[in-house]
Formats: structure tokens, C-alpha cells, sequence
């Protein structure tokens, strides 16, 4: 698939902009704050219904308005798909899909697919758990849409679980001698009894949609890692062995069987984590929030024999973040069998000469590439000439080839 | 505009700052926009248009608003059985005997009753528990009416309950609870099937869709 035009109303610095844009390379140049960025993120957006820079949404209306327009025709396979969103930061957004709205903006995902590489994802390696779980958890609803409603029940589920924790504490705790609001006639061991009963109903919850989630992301790195093995050592020219391991937060046996690549089926893994939730209970009841489950979980990242954060150096860093999402590209393309628009935001500059003429190769049969970089001569040559440059400056988007 | 001038107590006094609507009005205006902005869905915005439209309406229907207003505070009631609105003691429903005595439909709120009527596929009594378990909002089970629904099924005539909680988180949650609750005393417990929008309000199933929810309930059995 392949964006055929993106047009933007008050998005980031851009009162207005168009764009047309085609299969093949793109290529937008210009000096650092003029706006290329603003591009990719809003076709990143269209995809995904998130910024791959920002959590809210409000940065990404220009400063001064309240609200922004991203209008985007895709072409899958000659069959045009225009998706249209409006962010209103506040208040609900809304979309629209070739001009008919749709119930929740959640029903757009799946028109377009983008793989986004950016400078932030750096994070991917050096940063926190939180930022490896929602790369597997945004590619899981990239390869299916439904999955987008899966992660937010769960964080529902985990919000309200916490709130019974906190609130239900000086109840639960043991040993407190003054429970709060106790109904009439009402013994304090019946109130204990009660919350732990309310507490086992979200205990199950949380179970089962958690061992969905944890399922689904179990078998999605199961898929990926071969892609990532190959794409790093692509990009690298070397034979490094970069891969990626699940660190469950269940009991210790399962905990390693899934380190070492084992995928339980959901219903085992559901009772895992009601072992797991039991397990903590106390610890939990005392700290007032939720110790285990997907939400703590981490994807361990390894080069060689070592992990790769804190050990690997800047540009292997960088390797296996273009790595990881050179694998969710292939992911995605052998899956849907049509290609996702990659996206590559100021890739080239941080990438020895051999890296970048290795990536130029590798993307080079994509359906459609979308460059950007601050200085034109940092993007290899072949991939230059074969495209089309923007010059992007003070927001304004000039053809050039 | 000039200050004080006589007349013009309903005008605004300060003027409107962005979207914040403070008290700008004088007296009984303000108190109307006040107590019109508590009700449920209604802003400040929304408030000062309604406000406004009373003081323009023929006072004939004003009248008749107050009446009404005084009327259902005065006579209507919730039903001292299943917690419906009700004129009387028991709601038309409980009162009438051609009802099915055996099944009760456990919902969250009074519309929820409504809503399920609709469909016509259910012929046998309610049970309004009055809210749903969601510890964010300090809701939990003990703030719900499930006492009263334990004394309905005391003297054993109810063999199948059906809760129709939404379908939701909060209505998940309550279903589960409520289930494990019940499922000691030998009644049958069901949930209307799935295909009603999830993460979804009963209320707002069309009539269709919950009708065949209700045809195709499966048994709980967490
Ligand atoms: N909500 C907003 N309203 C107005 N301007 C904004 C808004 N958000 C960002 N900008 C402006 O957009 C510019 C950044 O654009 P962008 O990130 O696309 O730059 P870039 O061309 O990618 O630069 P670099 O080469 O440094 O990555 C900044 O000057 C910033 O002030
Ligand atoms: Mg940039
Ligand atoms: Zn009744």
C-alpha cells in the first residue's frame, strides 16, 4: 500500500499543507525545526492514531487553534482509501473513512499500515520496559485491529484493580484494627471477607484478558525474532546473534520456560497469572497496586551473549532499534501480503557509510519509503536519484526532483 | 454596557471570559443556571440555554414543567421489590401476575428495564441493582442492591436469573460477582449472549440486537 496524498489542517506548525505523494522513495530535506517530521508524524498518526513522539494529543495541534484536520488517501492495491481524522484535544476525536464518519476513531485502524523509525526510538534499547511494550503491543494492533480493544480493557481492568487495592487496603490489611466504613451490623472480618471477594472477580479479569494480551504478545515475538536476527544482521554485515527474550512477571519455573521461547496456550498462561496474583497478594495489598501481569513484563533485548542495554554501543544501539523495526516491517508484509509504508525519520545521519548503504539496499524493493533528513547528502545516492525530494522550509513543502 | 441600569437583571453583569461561565447573572437567573447545570449531561453552556428558553417560554408551560417537576417527586417511587420506578408500592411489572414468577432479569439501572421490555423476548421479573462494581468510582458490592435480591430468592419459587449487566468492565465485573454469589443455590444463571456491543451501555442496544442476546443466553459458569 502507499499514500497517495496527505493534506493537514492547523497539524503541528502547519496551518495548511498537501502533499502528494507516490510508490517508491520520497525523500523531504530541510534545515532542523522546518517541519519534516510534522510530515511523517502525521502519516504515522493515520496508521496508528498516535505519535510516535508525543502521548497527547494536544502538541499536535498548532499552537493557537483548538482543533487539527489529517486527510490521507491510501492505495491498496489500486483501490483507494481516503481516512480522514479530526484531533480534538479535550474533547472526542473523530474520523472518517472514504467520507462517511465512523462510531470511534479505534475503526479507522487497519486502512493504513506504516513501520515508523525515528531518533526516539533509541528508547526501544536504552530506555524502560513501558517503551518495549508498547512496540509489541502497537504491532500487535497493526497486525490486528482488534487487539486495540484487548490493551485497553486491560488497562480498564488493571486502573479499577488498582483503585480496589488502594481503597480496599485498610480493609484487607491484616491485623488493622479500625476498618473503615463499616456497613450497620456490619463485622469487620464480613468486610474483609467481602473486599477479598470483589478483589478474586478482578483477580479473574484481569487473568483472562491479561492471558490474551500476554498470548498474543508471546506469539508475536515468536514471530518476530527470526526477522530481527536477520534484519540487524542485514543492516550490520556481521553475524551478532541480536534477538529478544520475554520476561514474564509469573512464578519462577513458567517465568523461564518463557525466556527460553516457550508460548503456553492462553487458558495455562490465564492460570498462571491467577497463581502469580495469589502469590502476591499481600505485597499488593500492602503497596495498593497491581504487582503482576503484562503490564510489569519486559522484552529482553541481546547481543551475543550480552544484553544489549547497557552493553551495546551507539550504533549497535541504534542497529538493533532500525532492527526491530525492519522485523515488524517484514512481519507485517508476510502477513498481510502487501507492504506497509515505511517510514525512516533521520535514520541516515547517526549510520556509518556501510549501514547506510546497506538499509538503502534493503529498503529499496519497498512499496513505498518515506525519508526525511537534514542534510540531503547523508541519504545514500541511490535512493535519492531513484525518488522524489521535498525541500521543506519554514512549513513550506517545495518539489525539487 | 452600563452598569446598574434598571431592567436588565437577566443581562450579564461581567462578561463571559473564554468558556468559563462564573456566576455572571443576577439572583433567581443564576440560581436557575445553577440548578439546572446539576443536572446529569448538562454544562454551563447548556444551562444558560435552557435558562433562558424558561424565561422567554408562555408561562402556561412553564406552570405545567413546575407541576410535573413536583408531581413525580411527589408521586412516583421505586418500587419496593425490584427498585423500578413506580407509582405504587410495586411497579406495574411485580403487580401484574401474569409475569413468569420464576425468572428474574438482574439489570443496572431503571432504563435498563425499559430497554429489555422492548425486545419482548423476556415475560418475567426484575431486579435493579442500582449501579455497577467499579472501585474508581467507590462502587462496590455492598452499595449495590444484592441484600434485596437475596431475600427475592429466599423462598425458592426463582429458578433462573438472567443479569444483563452492560456489557462493559464494571458489568463484567458485577455478572462474575454476582454469579459466584448465587451459584450455591441451585438457580439456574445465565448471561445474555454475546453481539451486544462490547464495551457498550444496554440502554443503547437497539432492540434487535438484545432481543437475540436475550434468545441465545448461555449459563455462567465462573
Ligand atoms: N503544535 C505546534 N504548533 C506550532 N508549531 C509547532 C507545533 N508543534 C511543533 N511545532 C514546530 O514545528 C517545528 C518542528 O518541526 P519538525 O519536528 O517537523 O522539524 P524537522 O524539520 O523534523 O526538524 P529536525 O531536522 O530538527 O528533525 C518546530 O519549530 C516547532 O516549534
Ligand atoms: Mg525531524
Ligand atoms: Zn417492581
Amino acid at each position: 500500500m502507499h499514500v497517495r496524498h496527505l493534506s493537514v489542517v492547523d497539524f503541528r506548525s502547519y496551518p495548511t499543507a498537501e502533499l502528494a505523494l507516490g510508490p517508491g522513495v520520497t525523500t523531504l530535506v530541510g534545515l532542523n525545526g522546518q517541519g519534516k517530521t510534522n510530515l511523517v508524524e502525521a502519516i504515522g498518526y493515520l496508521a496508528t492514531l498516535s505519535s510516535h513522539r508525543v502521548a497527547s494529543d494536544q502538541p499536535l495541534v498548532r499552537f493557537g487553534t483548538s482543533s487539527a484536520v489529517i486527510r490521507g488517501t491510501i492505495d491498496r492495491a489500486g483501490r483507494e482509501v481516503l481516512v480522514e481524522l479530526e484531533l480534538n484535544p479535550g474533547r472526542a476525536n473523530r474520523a472518517k473513512v472514504n467520507r462517511s464518519s465512523v462510531s470511534r476513531p479505534r475503526d479507522v485502524l487497519g486502512s493504513l499500515r506504516t513501520v515508523l523509525f525515528a531518533p526516539e526510538d533509541l528508547s526501544l534499547v536504552k530506555g524502560e520496559p513501558a517503551g518495549r511494550r508498547a512496540f509489541l503491543d502497537d504491532l500487535l494492533v497493526q497486525r490486528q485491529p482488534r487487539w486495540a480493544g484487548v490493551r485497553s480493557d486491560y488497562d480498564k481492568i488493571l486502573k479499577q484493580r488498582n483503585a480496589l487495592l488502594k481503597s480496599a487496603a485498610p480493609v484487607l490489611r491484616k491485623g488493622s484494627r479500625r476498618p473503615r466504613s463499616l456497613a450497620p451490623g456490619e463485622a469487620p472480618d464480613e468486610a474483609k471477607a467481602s473486599a477479598l471477594q470483589t478483589l478474586g472477580v478482578w483477580d479473574s479479569h484481569i487473568s483472562e484478558v491479561g492471558s490474551q494480551l500476554l498470548y498474543a504478545r508471546l506469539r508475536l515475538l515468536r514471530d518476530l525474532r527470526p526477522h530481527l536476527t536477520a534484519s540487524y544482521d542485514a543492516v550490520s554485515a556481521s553475524v551478532s546473534g541480536a534477538t529478544a527474550h520475554y520476561r514474564a512477571s509469573l512464578a519462577e519455573a513458567p517465568t523461564a520456560r518463557i525466556a527460553a521461547g516457550d508460548v503456553p496456550e492462553q487458558a495455562e498462561l490465564r492460570e498462571l497469572l491467577l497463581a502469580a496474583f495469589a502469590e502476591v497478594r499481600d505485597q499488593e495489598i500492602e503497596r495498593g497496586v497491581s504487582l503482576v501481569g503484562p503490564h510489569r513484563d519486559d522484552v529482553v533485548l541481546t547481543l551475543g551473549e550480552l544484553p544489549a542495554k547497557g552493553y551495546a554501543s551507539h550504533g549497535e544501539s541504534w542497529s538493533f532499534a532500525l532492527g526491530l523495526k525492519l522485523a515488524a516491517y517484514q512481519l507485517l508484509r508476510n502477513d498481510l501480503g502487501e507492504d506497509p509504508v515505511l517510514i525512516l525519520d533521520d535514520v541516515f545521519a547517526e549510520l556509518d557509510s556501510g549501514r547506510r548503504e546497506r538499509l538503502a539496499e534493503l529498503v529499496a524493493d519497498c512499496e513505498q519509503v518515506l525519508i526525511t533528513a537534514a542534510v540531503g547528502a547523508d541519504v545514500p545516492e541511490a535512493l535519492r536519484t531513484t525518488g522524489r525530494t521535498y525541500a521543506v522550509s519554514l512549513g513550506e513543502v517545495r518539489d525539487v526532483a | 454596557m452600563p452598569p446598574g441600569r434598571p431592567g436588565r437583571a437577566a443581562y450579564p453583569v461581567v462578561s463571559e471570559v473564554g468558556h468559563r461561565l462564573a456566576r455572571v447573572y443576577e439572583g433567581v437567573v443564576q440560581d436557575l443556571i445553577d440548578e439546572l447545570g446539576r443536572l446529569p449531561n448538562v454544562g454551563p453552556k447548556s444551562a444558560q440555554r435552557i435558562a433562558f428558553h424558561i424565561l422567554q417560554a408562555d408561562p402556561a408551560d412553564v406552570t405545567r414543567l413546575a407541576e410535573v417537576l413536583l408531581e413525580v417527586k411527589d408521586k412516583a417511587r421505586f418500587c419496593d421489590r425490584c427498585g423500578n420506578v413506580s407509582q405504587d408500592s410495586l411497579c406495574r411489572i411485580c403487580a401484574d401476575p401474569r409475569r413468569d414468577q420464576t425468572s428474574i432479569c438482574v439489570v443496572e439501572e431503571a432504563k435498563d428495564v425499559v430497554a429489555v421490555e422492548r425486545t419482548r423476548e423476556f415475560r418475567g421479573l426484575y431486579h435493579v441493582l442500582g449501579g455497577a462494581i467499579s472501585p474508581m468510582d467507590g462502587v462496590g458490592p455492598e452499595d449495590l442492591r444484592i441484600a434485596e435480591l437475596m431475600s427475592r430468592l429466599s423462598d425458592g419459587t426463582v429458578t433462573e436469573i438472567i443479569i444483563a449487566t452492560d456489557p462493559n468492565i464494571q458489568g463484567e465485573a458485577t455478572a462474575t460477582y454476582l454469579s459466584r454469589f448465587l451459584k450455591h443455590m441451585g438457580i439456574v444463571i445465565t448471561r445474555p449472549a454475546s453481539g451486544l456491543p462490547v464495551g457498550g451501555d444496554l440502554e443503547y442496544a437497539d432492540e434487535v440486537t438484545l432481543g437475540r442476546a436475550f434468545e441465545g443466553r448461555r449459563a455462567v459458569n465462573d
